[in-house]
């Protein structure tokens, strides 16, 4: 008799489906994934040596490119850590303009994994689609940080600048021109708030498109539901958090239970799924970007009606404004102790995390009293979801591995570090 | 949310007594620190006892305490000629392990608790959370329990710290290198670990593969580590002490939560 023995597939580190640079080796009987490993790494840029070795200033950047699709929300865990040792508060409009703008990254991250994972399924259309309005936060990045992707807009003590009268607008070319120039700059003729605000309140009709594509159609709901069931007891121990938690039906959201920025101002509701599978995790976290449109409406208002201060007046964390560099000298000697040394953090250590799109994305920072961080550790949720990997998809076929992989919207720069 | 920490602190307190130490740390966030011996006990317990329920382990990572609170740019005094810019010294990141600075020094940090982790534990049935930390004993093999058993999710962190730090954790079911390289040589976390690395890797014509070769650029520093006293802190303590000294000398006031 011949020897039957499982096949073992080589999934990645080159796979459109794996998400960036995930190498699965799957062990298959037949079309059944017997064992699942995956290889991280392959992006590991020791992010957290490197932290140790620059001033607390220089690595909001590198905090940028943990999680390469929500920027802010990682730098805001990071900044809030160094906010908690140092013992200083933000402004309140630069808590809004944080809680805004966590928001805005929150509906570009989910347009990003509704997109792809659309695509993995076979949805072509809803990588068109959501990527239409990813542009446009992308848009709002760019004008508030001259940044498209990687802002280094938060810094301790508020935010780097006030958000700006003006939003770049598109220029004629061959393609885009008359008409369709007009429809393009129409929402961007006035200020950012006016841009985020008609964006805000169009995009609800936008998800609606993405659910009129999804939500009842009979192939993606075949590929989805009862794919990669998690009960909540098994997400509580394999430290699922964010929309992997609430799609096991448990109400957990930082921003309710644990509220930092203005989340406690906010009025929005948390989504639950029920059956903990693929297909409620896609519900969760279609109705979250609703709210996010709903919480971002919420600051517009605040932020139009009270002009201020964003960043605090402190000249030992946060360096002075130019014009106050020109014509005072303690202003200009500030200036250069904060550039070339930047400024020591008291001892002690703190956990700042913050509701990311993907879960909880935390900071653990340890200073001994120095311009350096001790050392950083960066709790990113990507990690422990991916850690499951092998549970969620145990059982299921080859292709749902696909499914899976989609849903636990994994970012390999956050992963790696 | 003063009350919560305090309410937590004196749990903790009455539970574990002796076995565990309560650092204090601000920001209404708790650590417990204990030894190596009670490590799964004391986790066990935190996550079935009722008045704790730590339903998640949210973090862990670990720690190398090497070279902590050493300073690279000392200014206490001016000086005629100026302050060099340059750091020429070896410190942390920046020297092997065999020519670590004050290996032979008595004013040395003491690095006999040098290798530690970190667990960050929340409970959402009370919305609170924890730190947890324990030293390993041998800082040559540091060798610590596996939580894998008590909280599944310390699988992949406890890779990552042993990749790291080379922090063993017995009973941990696949101890493996997860972050770095197939093959690769050394913790790269750990604070003798040069931050420019050991070797490099480049493709060898003759050979026609790629190869490994020790790494040429030399390790600088471009800004120095530096530890200020800040004065605004210093009034802080002196206000603490202050506040200290007075809470010693009035009467004892019975706590309720």
């Amino acid at each position: 008799m011949t020897e039957i023995r499982n096949y073992t597939l080589n999934f990645g580190p080159q796979h459109p489906a794996a998400h960036g640079v995930l190498r699965l080796v799957l062990e298959l009987d037949g079309e059944t994934v017997v064992r699942a490993d995956p290889h991280i790494g392959l992006l590991h840029r020791g992010t957290e040596k490197l932290a140790e070795s620059k001033p607390f200033n220089q690595s909001i950047s590198y905090v940028d490119r943990m999680d390469y699709v929500s920027m802010m929300c990682s730098e805001h865990a990071y900044v809030r850590a160094i906010e908690q040792l140092l013992g200083i508060e933000p402004p309140v409009r630069a808590q809004y303009i944080r809680t805004m703008f966590d928001e805005i990254t929150r509906i570009g991250n989910h347009m990003l994994w509704i997109g792809s994972s659309g695509l993995d399924l076979g949805a072509m259309t809803m990588f068109i689609y959501a990527f239409r309005e990813r542009e446009m936060t992308m848009d709002m990045y760019e004008a508030v940080s001259g940044a498209r992707m990687h802002a280094n807009y938060y810094r301790p003590g508020g935010v780097y600048r006030d958000l700006p009268d003006t939003v770049p607008l598109y220029k004629e070319t061959p393609w885009t021109k008359g008409k369709n120039l007009k429809r393009k700059n129409a929402w961007r003729e006035g200020t950012l708030l006016d841009f985020i605000e008609a964006f805000a309140k169009d995009f609800p009709s936008k998800v609606d498109e993405y659910e009129t594509l999804l939500t009842d159609n009979r192939i993606w709901k075949q590929r989805t539901v009862g794919i990669g069931v998690v009960s909540p007891e098994r997400a509580f121990q394999l430290g699922f958090t964010g929309a992997m938690l609430r799609g096991s039906g448990i109400e957990w959201d930082l921003r309710k239970k644990q509220p930092y920025a203005m989340y406690h101002e906010m009025d929005f509701d948390v989504p639950v799924g029920v059956n903990g599978d693929c297909y409620d995790r896609y519900l969760v976290r279609v109705e979250e970007m609703r709210q996010s449109a709903r919480i971002i409406l919420q600051c517009v208002d605040w932020l139009r009606a009270n002009p201020g201060h964003v960043m605090l007046k402190n000249f030992k964390v946060i360096p002075p404004t130019r014009e106050e560099m020109k014509d005072d000298m303690e202003a200009l000697i500030h200036h250069f102790k904060l550039f070339t040394e930047g400024y020591s953090v008291p001892e002690g250590e703190t956990y700042a995390a913050v509701e990311a799109p993907k879960g909880e994305f935390g900071c653990y920072l340890v200073s001994d009293g120095a311009n350096k961080p001790f050392r950083i550790h960066l709790r990113a949720p990507g990690f422990a979801h991916l850690a499951a990997m092998e549970e969620v998809v145990q059982g299921h076929m080859l292709a749902d591995v696909v499914a899976a992989m989609g849903t636990l919207d994994i970012v390999f720069g956050e992963v790696d570090r | 949310m003063i009350t919560v920490r305090n309410k937590l602190s004196d749990q903790l307190a009455s539970c574990f007594g002796a076995r565990g130490t309560i650092v204090p740390s601000g920001n209404n966030q708790v650590t417990l620190r204990v030894p190596v011996d009670d490590w799964l006990d004391v986790a066990q317990t935190l996550r079935d006892d009722e008045q704790f329920a730590f339903n998640q382990l949210i973090d862990l990572c670990g720690m190398d305490y090497l070279g902590y609170g050493q300073c690279e740019w000392e200014t206490e005094d001016a000086t005629q000629g100026g302050f060099s810019r340059g750091v020429e010294d070896l410190g942390p990141g920046r020297f092997d392990w065999e020519s670590r600075p004050g290996s032979d020094d008595p004013k040395s940090v003491d690095i006999e608790e040098r290798f530690g982790v970190v667990v960050h534990l929340l409970s959402t049935n009370h919305n609170r959370r924890l730190r947890l930390t324990t030293f390993a004993a041998d800082e040559g093999l540091p060798v610590l329990p596996s939580l894998v058993e008590v909280w599944n999710s310390a699988n992949w962190y406890e890779r990552e710290a042993f990749d790291m730090f080379g922090i063993v954790f017995e009973g941990h079911p696949d101890l493996r290198r997860i972050l770095t390289d197939y093959g690769f040589n050394g913790h790269p976390l750990r604070k003798d670990f040069p931050l420019v690395g050991n070797v490099t890797v480049r493709y060898d014509e003759d050979k026609g593969r790629v190869v490994y070769v020790p790494v040429e650029i030399e390790p600088r520093v471009l800004v120095p580590r530096v530890i200020r006293k800040d004065s605004r802190y210093q009034a802080d303590d002196i206000d603490q002490a202050a506040d200290d000294a007075a809470d010693s000398l009035a009467p004892e006031v019975p706590q309720n939560d």
